[in-house]
């Protein structure tokens, strides 16, 4: 091929490399693993303070008097706030219901509240300075489960509530109520040969991020405040704090500083208010910290949940019916629990066709701890009974587990108990074959020739418990079905600006969003995906911060998709507009400028029969292309309140797995062996990063199946373990081997035909390890996370 | 909060006399934790990172005399031949970090119930060596907890070191959390078997307001083992004697419910670990025998 009409050292276009379907690193990979990666926590400022939260002892009591006096006397004190210094006419924030003081107003409602603030010129001066603040509590009676939320004079979480769930719900102490009825469930009941039905319970876990909440405040001349956080939505905490501060939104500038993790647990607000505040009324910088103990208050948790499940199937393991209630716990203040409620409510039937469902789902106000957003958002809960489920029902039939979810498999076309049509690949059937058909790890791998025994390979790894007695094999499996992205017709929008120009003689293109990087992957797949539309080979990521359009939320498992769609088109209209400009410059030197498809390749314009029509650098010269657009998927419907009918859903992620674990059946404790894991992603952006998700989804179930739980004092509602003492997640020891499986089987309607990866993991991990317990020590087992005590009945 | 960084070992106990509410810090693996979570603040710390004798071991013959601040880490390196059930400790102690700080005197020190080190020495037989400006004692390990968190130092001693018997048979250490490493023990088992006085000693660790050894379980299984010429058979211990051992065991357990597990699992695993780690140091014994 000759090229012709251009300069001659340009003859044929090279593909661009680092672009979409790459393993391309992170690049704040090494630093992290080095310990240099600066964190929220990490920042400073010249004379700044340090802000100190004092929260409240008490689950639920009403607040006498404060008195300040002392702690503002402190040498080195230079704030102590209460609600009275609170200084516009909006006083409280929210997600969804404006329902959460910033600053406690007459009365507690959770272990933990914040009431008062210090800003002090050290952190320990603010510590103590708090401590001399003096509150008056006067306890009330409780709230803390279904019963006493509903009972006649249950004292009511928020009275005269107004939100726009209130006139639905039966009673003020239920946030959000969502019904779903399809089909005919008495007509599938009289139809079912075998009928099985389960209790199930669900222990709250945390996110457990390792970067604790922090933030640096500083004021700014035009009575502003620029702040940089670690969250996972700037718009929607700007939405939030703006009115509370008395401030238009464009006076609060916002940055995103190093997140250590987030798993839903920073799409509420922490500090930010509050340093944002102290920050204002000294007029210095103020930076807060949590620490580890503080942060188990700091932020939401997942909605521990008690499921009731009713199955029925005929003799040869069709569905007839499914019955189901889900209640879930949602704390003192409402967060995310109605989204929460619609996902447990829709996705309650799980992966599976049954043509008569009746679900009721609902979330509490209690005097817990508040819960919200945590990685699989009400699927999760769901997920663990009717996993459980269909062991039992398998069992019931005397079916193999496996035969018995794929005969009821969801796949494209399948309609959901709400009415929506799966108009995408859904190959449950075949995630399910692939997990089971991979070969079984071996057996005793403890057992070294003549050697003793490796007690790594053993349940109490080196506490040295056992070496092989009482240790008994089971195999479980489960499958689950998330949603992804923001669902009953929110408008799950996000934003990109992207620049193209020559610098030093090679384009360089710079990405810029508001996209929380929590560790998803955010910041590479930007990058790949700028390098694949533009054909540049240099990307530069602009630090999120609120100068440019809202990006949504890094969650739902939706940021790819959503923000990766925002890059991808504008990525596009920079292209278009690099080829006008190229058409009208160069557009005679060539006839293909007028006839060809053209790409951008390798840095050049070139056909799509590969001929190169000019360097971008010629095509741009000094100019500029620069674009911010605003992209959205497709939209979505409410659900029906009384029906629950609705295509309230976008698109759906599927996972299965199989676990293998060893049990030792008399001291009860559990080595996961193998946790392998099957996933549909619709295209792999990045390969790498999508096994990562996949894996630490799966660790993340793995946890709350054997350990993790916040344990809450029933008697006092106080949490017992807010330390990484006693709130245990696996370490690597506890981690077993995860073989992965990714299928890319496209979803027309979404970018590249990718599909949200995050979350799916996290659903079917918990359930199939649950069931591989159940097969090694027959019990029933219908409470997650299993303790040892549940294993050997003392 | 003043900080004390005393030179040397005299200049510590000089320190320690003056200002006898001083906490020590050595590693900082139990004190940093408090202080962080604000459960303490002593008027003093008291560094005695800068005395080197303390982070040596000394061989007297028949007993290690193990500085109190030896690392974990060293301890499971160096002295695993000579005290193989504290070195088996030594491995559940939290993280590779912790065990390279932490060592057995901030144990004894903090004295809680829950100490991975505390079974061991149980077992094993040992004596604290404490000291102050009047002089040195030393502590038979059996009367050193006195209570939750209690122990018998004086307000103005320090431990020096801990003088631990070698072995001089078959040592096990098992110890029961909710995760496979880096956890705080559930409940903790010790055994040492002692050929050479026809002994065996336990000890049991997070089942009781303090470390304790399982006499009645021992005194049964010292009187069987004399009783069935146990000793001098290669056999294995008949099955009712070990369940016998264990049941014991299991009952001079005065547990609690907490948030770590209920009284009644902690009673059950003691008695589990019981039977299994008599056995492990029994067939142990029986090997060493055969080979000599």
């Amino acid at each position: 091929m000759t090229a012709t009409g251009v300069p001659g050292h340009l003859t044929q276009g090279s593909a661009t490399r680092g672009g979409i379907g790459e393993s391309t690193l992170r690049p704040d990979g090494t630093l992290k693993v080095t310990g240099e990666f600066a964190y929220a926590s990490d920042m400073w400022h010249e004379d700044m303070l340090w802000g100190h939260t004092l929260r409240s002892p008490h689950a639920h009591a009403r607040i006498v008097s404060v008195d300040t006096g002392e702690a503002l006397a402190q040498a080195g004190v230079y704030a102590v706030l209460t609600h009275d210094d609170l200084p516009a006419e909006v006083k409280n924030y929210g997600l969804e219901i404006q329902d959460t003081p910033a600053l406690a107003h007459g009365r507690v409602r959770h272990h933990g509240e914040p009431v008062a603030l210090v800003a002090a010129d050290h952190p320990e001066t603010a510590r103590r300075a708090a401590a001399k603040i003096k509150v008056v509590y006067e306890e009330l009676p409780l709230v803390t489960d279904e019963a006493s939320a509903t009972a006649p004079g249950a004292p009511l979480l928020h009275e005269g509530r107004d939100d726009h769930h209130a006139a639905h719900t039966p009673h003020p102490n239920i946030v959000h109520r969502q019904p779903i009825v399809h089909g005919d469930v008495a007509a599938g009941r009289a139809r079912a040969d075998v009928v099985v039905t389960g209790e199930y319970v669900f222990g709250m876990q945390d996110q457990a991020f390792l970067g604790p909440e922090s933030g640096l405040a500083v004021p700014a001349e035009d009575g502003g405040v620029d702040l940089y956080v670690a969250t996972q939505w700037l718009h929607a905490d700007l939405r939030q704090i703006a009115p509370v501060l008395g401030l238009p939104e464009e006076k609060v500038r916002m940055t995103l500083s190093g997140v250590g993790g987030a798993f839903g647990g920073r799409e509420d607000l922490s500090m930010q208010i509050h340093a944002c505040l102290l920050a204002l009324r000294t007029g210095k910088p103020v930076k807060m910290v949590y620490n580890r103990f503080e942060s188990f208050f700091g932020h939401v948790h997942r909605h521990p949940a008690k499921l009731h499940y009713e199955h029925g199937a005929t003799r040869d393991g069709k569905l007839t019916h499914l019955v189901c209630r889900i209640v879930l716990d949602g704390g003192a203040y409402a967060s995310s629990s109605p989204a929460v409620v619609g996902n447990a409510a829709s996705l309650g039937a799980g992966p599976y066709v049954i043509d008569n469902v009746e679900i009721e789902t609902l979330a509490l106000y209690t005097n817990n701890p508040p819960c919200g957003a945590m990685r699989g958002f009400g699927a999760v809960q769901a997920c663990f009974a009717y996993e459980a489920q269909m062991d039992k029902l398998a069992a019931a039939l005397g079916m193999d587990p496996v035969e018995l979810r794929q005969l009821n498999a969801m796949e494209q076309g399948s309609v959901l108990p709400t009415g929506q049509s799966v108009d995408s690949p859904a190959p449950v059937a075949e995630l399910l074959r692939r997990v089971k058909a991979r070969p079984l790890p071996p057996e005793r791998q403890w057992e070294s020739a003549g050697g003793p025994a490796d007690v790594r390979a053993l349940p109490g790894g080196l506490s040295n418990t056992t070496h092989g007695e009482g240790v008994v094999r089971g195999v479980g499996y489960a499958v689950g079905i998330k949603n992804v992205g923001f669902s009953e017709g929110f408008d799950d929008y996000s934003t990109a600006r992207v620049r193209l120009q020559v610098a030093g003689g090679e384009p360089v293109a710079v990405v810029h969003t508001a996209m929380a990087e929590v560790g998803q992957g955010g910041i590479t797949v930007h990058a790949q995906i700028a390098r694949t539309e533009l054909g540049v080979s240099q990307v530069t990521i602009h630090p999120a911060d609120t100068q440019v359009g809202s990006a949504g939320s890094t969650s739902a498992s939706r940021q790819t998709y959503v923000t990766g769609g925002a890059v991808k088109h504008a990525c596009e209209a920079v292209r278009e507009k690099v080829l006008e400009r190229g058409r009208a410059k160069l557009g005679t030197y060539h006839p293909a400028w007028a006839t060809a498809e053209l790409l951008l390749e390798g840095g050049k314009v070139v056909t799509d029969g590969g001929e190169v029509l000019a360097s971008l650098a010629e095509v741009l010269g000094d100019e500029v292309v620069d674009l911010e657009l605003e992209w959205r998927h497709r939209p979505t419907e409410p659900f029906d309140l009384r029906t629950g009918q609705g295509n309230g859903h976008v698109q759906y992620s599927f996972a299965a797995h199989r676990a293998v674990v060893e049990v030792d059946t008399e001291l009860g404790l559990v080595k996961v062996v193998e946790l392998a894991c099957a996933q549909d992603v619709g295209k792999a952006l990045n390969p790498l990063s999508v096994v990562g998700q996949i894996q630490g989804g799966s660790t993340q179930g793995l946890g709350v199946a054997v350990m993790e739980e916040i344990v809450v004092d029933p008697a006092t509602a106080k949490v017992r373990n807010p330390s990484f003492t006693d709130y245990l997640i696996p370490t690597i020891l506890d981690t077993p081997t995860i073989p992965v499986d990714v299928l890319e089987l496209a979803d027309d309607h979404a970018p590249y035909g990718l599909r949200g990866v995050g979350e799916a993991p996290t659903l079917s991990s918990t359930p199939a390890v649950l069931a591989a317990i159940r097969a090694a020590t027959g019990l029933e087992l219908n409470r997650t996370p299993v303790r040892p005590e549940h294993l050997t009945g003392s | 909060m003043d900080f004390l960084r005393p030179a040397g070992w005299e200049e510590a106990l000089a320190a320690k006399a003056e200002h006898p509410a001083a906490v020590p810090i050595a590693g900082g693996t139990d004190v940093m934790v408090e202080i962080n979570f604000d459960h303490r603040r002593p008027d003093h710390l008291l560094d005695l990172g800068r005395i080197e004798e303390l982070t040596a071991w000394e061989d007297l013959g028949d007993s290690v005399r193990l500085g109190a601040s030896v690392p974990y880490s060293r301890i499971m390196k160096h002295l695993r031949g000579d005290l193989p059930g504290l070195a088996l400790a030594s491995h559940t102690v939290a993280s590779p970090q912790i065990r390279n700080r932490g060592g057995v005197g901030g144990n004894l020190g903090t004295a809680s119930p829950a100490g991975d080190a505390h079974p061991a020495l149980l077992a094993a037989g040992a004596e604290i060596e404490a000291e102050s400006v009047r002089g040195t004692r030393l502590i038979p390990v059996d009367d050193f907890y006195t209570g939750v968190k209690r122990n018998a130092l004086a307000p103005d001693e320090l431990i020096r070191a801990v003088r631990i018997r070698k072995a001089d048979g078959p040592q096990q250490f098992s110890k029961v959390g909710t995760r496979n490493a880096m956890v705080i023990a559930v409940c903790a088992f010790g055994i040492a078997l002692h050929p050479e006085t026809r002994t065996v000693r336990t000890g049991i660790g997070s089942a009781a307001p303090t470390p304790i050894r399982a006499k009645a379980a021992e005194e049964f299984l010292n009187a069987a083992l004399e009783e069935g010429n146990h000793w001098e058979s290669e056999a294995p211990l008949p099955d009712s004697l070990v369940k016998q051992f264990a049941t014991l065991a299991a009952g001079a357990c005065n547990p609690i419910d907490d948030v770590r597990g209920t009284a009644a699992y902690r009673r059950h695993a003691i008695g589990v670990l019981a039977r299994r780690t008599l056995g492990w140091t029994w067939s142990a014994r029986e090997r060493s025998t055969a080979c000599a």
